[in-house]
């Protein structure tokens, strides 16, 4: 049976730590990094490897800041 | 074959709008001028030429879609009288901010005010001061005949479109509602998508893949940005001084006073110039027919030959400023005119004169 | 054996399933941060990405906030003066039938100085599609009241609480707009949560096909955050959106009537 496993990548400079996404991750993937970016927002950053790439932090980002990659693994 | 009808001035705008080849035409009911909009209602131009003929909810709405039109790189056009008019003042702003072309036409009333619904030209400085906020010139045409009512469409319409900004034409109840014979010139093809493309390149028209998307805007928050935009703008309005002023000169060769007079108190001015030359006076006319731009080269030219002028108009005295300004001091320049809607007479003009420009 | 694998392996152009769309610009929207309308524009772009119609639509951007949406959309825009957006849309769509046509617009701009022409348009059964952002302040200007401030809600212009007596009733547009015969589809969306924005998404794509029958305005409207003006943070204001506007304001359709 095939699970799926999820990778996000997020445009730290674009990213203006709203922290909408935190709570839109079903599985705590996303926190906010104790670093700024460039415009001194406290971007967000993945704390786990739980990502199963549904996107619901993209889909949520009000900034489009989210990249989703989904790969399926093979049991 | 000429093509000849008995028309009304509002008829005759319609009518040429839709023989200029006009996309749109939006507008609101107001007298003396909704015969325009009835008019081109019963003709139905959609079926003639496609054009579209919509009316608006208000003159703030009317204004507003000859934007979106024009914005669109189409011949877009309005008209109202004067209260529909300042109504539409921001709406001019943003087009002549936004570098667009299109054609108002003012059917001038009586005012301030609701005022009254008979003719009168007090809208002069709305019309070729400003009118709406910043600084912005409209190409203001001034028409003293149904024909030229005709006439003025088409080249309203190119010169907007040659200069990127909103063209006027400056009309009035009496104007409006005459009768006269008109002829009439052939229909001019409507834009096609390829001259729109080729002509207007700004104009949104739906982001092709050959370039990026087109803004059209008169917002810049940059001042050194706003500041470009501006003298763009202006340098325009140069161009436009320097190469399309038009007047007509009526019996100037060996006048000794001249009347300055545009639309109907022009047309009143040549009659009385008849009855003073009958007496034994030198009379002559300098009719502006562009009143932006304004013909001051020629007054100031006509200053080292009269030796006085009055400017006739049917306001308190509006484009006498602009008389005075041209001739810059070099001759005396006088007003005379009524309010309200009244109509001077021919004897009273001439009486004026000379009370005020020869007497004195 | 069960397969581990690396972010290396999965952060493959193949694995892709979701990045920012083309048609939104590179330009990073200047939105305060969490603030709705950024998803509300992204959501449509996706949608007119997903149609095929980048080239031919031509969009009306408000004054408000979203004042620069012709910033971040690459679709060909035009700014209206306030609230007259619909009156360009109008032109627009009946000078150049064959293309989409939309209008995006705050609270003020469509429901306080825009209301005649938000009306007449609707009225009228132009074959537009009106987005409708509302967050109930004016957030541009420095967080003045709106037409659809609730009652309660301080705000500059109602520093005490908005009251019936001083500032009148808030204004449900959206429903005096679904009661004209010329809207066809009249919807109310929020985009605070995954789901909600797959929902909202799904209401842009059937509003803008809608434009394709010729048989009148979609109107959909975006129950929205403004962070900044309510003085919380994203998540709290969202919290405060679900707990006080949605009840005022609720989400779904108010009309549907493409099927007929």
């Amino acid at each position: 049976m095939a699970k799926v496993k999820g990778s996000i990548v997020i445009d730290i400079e674009r990213c203006k730590g709203c922290e909408v996404c935190t709570t839109a991750c079903p599985n705590d993937v996303i926190a906010m990094s104790k670093q700024v970016n460039g415009k001194g927002y406290h971007f967000a950053e993945t704390v786990n490897d739980d990502c199963i790439g549904c996107a619901n932090c993209a889909v949520v980002c009000p900034d489009g800041v989210i990249t989703v990659y989904r790969a399926k693994l093979n049991d | 074959m000429k093509e000849l009808k008995l028309m009304k001035g509002n008829e005759a705008i319609a009518e040429a709008a839709i023989r200029a080849g006009a996309d749109g035409y939006f507008g609101y009911p107001i007298t003396p001028q909704s015969e325009v909009m009835e008019y081109l209602m019963v003709e139905r131009p959609e079926e003639r030429t496609g054009m579209v003929v919509l009316q608006a909810e208000s003159e703030v709405a009317s204004i507003n879609m000859v934007y979106g039109g024009a914005a669109c790189g189409k011949r877009c056009l309005t008209s109202s009288s004067s209260p529909g008019v300042s109504l539409m003042q921001e709406g001019i702003s943003y087009i002549a901010g936004a570098e667009l072309p299109c054609l108002i036409v003012n059917v001038v009333r009586g005012g301030p005010g609701l005022g009254t619904i008979q003719p009168s030209q007090a809208d002069y400085f709305q019309s070729v001061k400003g009118g709406g906020h910043g600084d912005y010139k409209l190409i203001t045409l001034a028409p003293a005949s149904v024909q030229e009512m005709y006439d003025f469409v088409k080249i309203a319409f190119d010169l907007a479109f040659k200069y990127r900004n909103p063209a006027l034409i400056l009309s009035d109840g009496a104007i409006g509602q005459m009768m006269e014979k008109v002829e009439l010139d052939e229909q001019r093809p409507r834009f096609t998508d390829e001259e729109i493309r080729k002509n207007t390149p700004w104009a949104t028209f739906g982001k092709p893949d050959y370039r990026k998307h087109n803004i059209i805007t008169s917002l810049e928050l940059d001042p050194g940005k706003q500041e470009k935009v501006n003298l763009r703008i202006q340098a325009k309005y140069r161009e436009l001084e320097a190469n399309e002023v038009r007047y007509e000169k009526i019996m100037c060769d060996d006048a000794e006073y001249i009347f300055v007079a545009y639309g109907s108190s022009s047309r009143i001015c040549q009659k009385a110039i008849q009855l003073g030359r009958d007496k034994g006076l030198k009379l002559g006319l300098l009719r502006p027919i562009t009143l932006y731009p304004f013909p001051g080269k020629v007054l100031n030219e006509l200053a080292d030959q009269v030796k006085g002028m009055l400017a006739v108009e049917m306001s308190a005295g509006q484009m006498v400023e602009d008389v005075r300004l041209s001739v810059n001091g070099k001759v005396k320049v006088e007003h005379y005119g009524r309010f309200g809607g009244i109509i001077p007479s021919p004897s009273e003009v001439l009486n004026a004169i000379e009370q005020k420009i020869i007497g004195g | 054996m069960a397969e581990i694998l690396t972010k290396e392996d999965i952060i493959k152009e193949e694995n892709l399933i979701y990045k920012r769309t083309p048609v939104l610009t590179d330009n990073i929207m200047h939105y305060c941060p969490g603030c709705g309308h950024g998803t509300i524009h992204r959501i449509i772009a996706e949608v007119v990405e997903e149609m095929g119609i980048q080239s031919q639509t031509i969009a009306i951007a408000p004054v408000g906030c979203s004042v620069l949406a012709y910033n971040y959309f690459e679709i060909d825009m035009q700014e209206a003066a306030h609230g007259r957006a619909p009156a360009l849309a109008t032109a627009v769509k009946r000078l150049m039938p064959e293309k989409f046509v939309f209008t995006y617009q705050g609270d003020g701009d469509l429901a306080a100085i825009g209301t005649a022409e938000t009306i007449h348009a609707c009225n009228r059964a132009e074959n537009i599609t009106i987005f409708f952002v509302n967050n109930g302040i004016y957030g541009m200007t420095g967080g003045q009241m709106a037409p659809t401030t609730l009652f309660g809600m301080k705000t500059a212009t109602s520093p005490y609480g908005r009251d019936l007596k001083h500032n009148g009733n808030p204004l449900k547009i959206t429903e005096l707009v679904a009661q004209l015969p010329g809207t066809i589809f009249v919807t109310r969306q929020s985009v605070q949560n995954p789901a909600s924005v797959r929902k909202a998404k799904k209401a842009v794509r059937k509003a803008l096909e809608s434009q394709k029958l010729n048989k009148g305005t979609s109107f959909v409207e975006f129950v929205s955050n403004c962070n900044s003006g309510w003085k919380m943070t994203p998540n709290q204001a969202n919290k405060w959106m679900e707990e006080n506007m949605f009840p005022f304001y609720p989400l779904g359709d108010l009309k549907d009537e493409i099927g007929k």
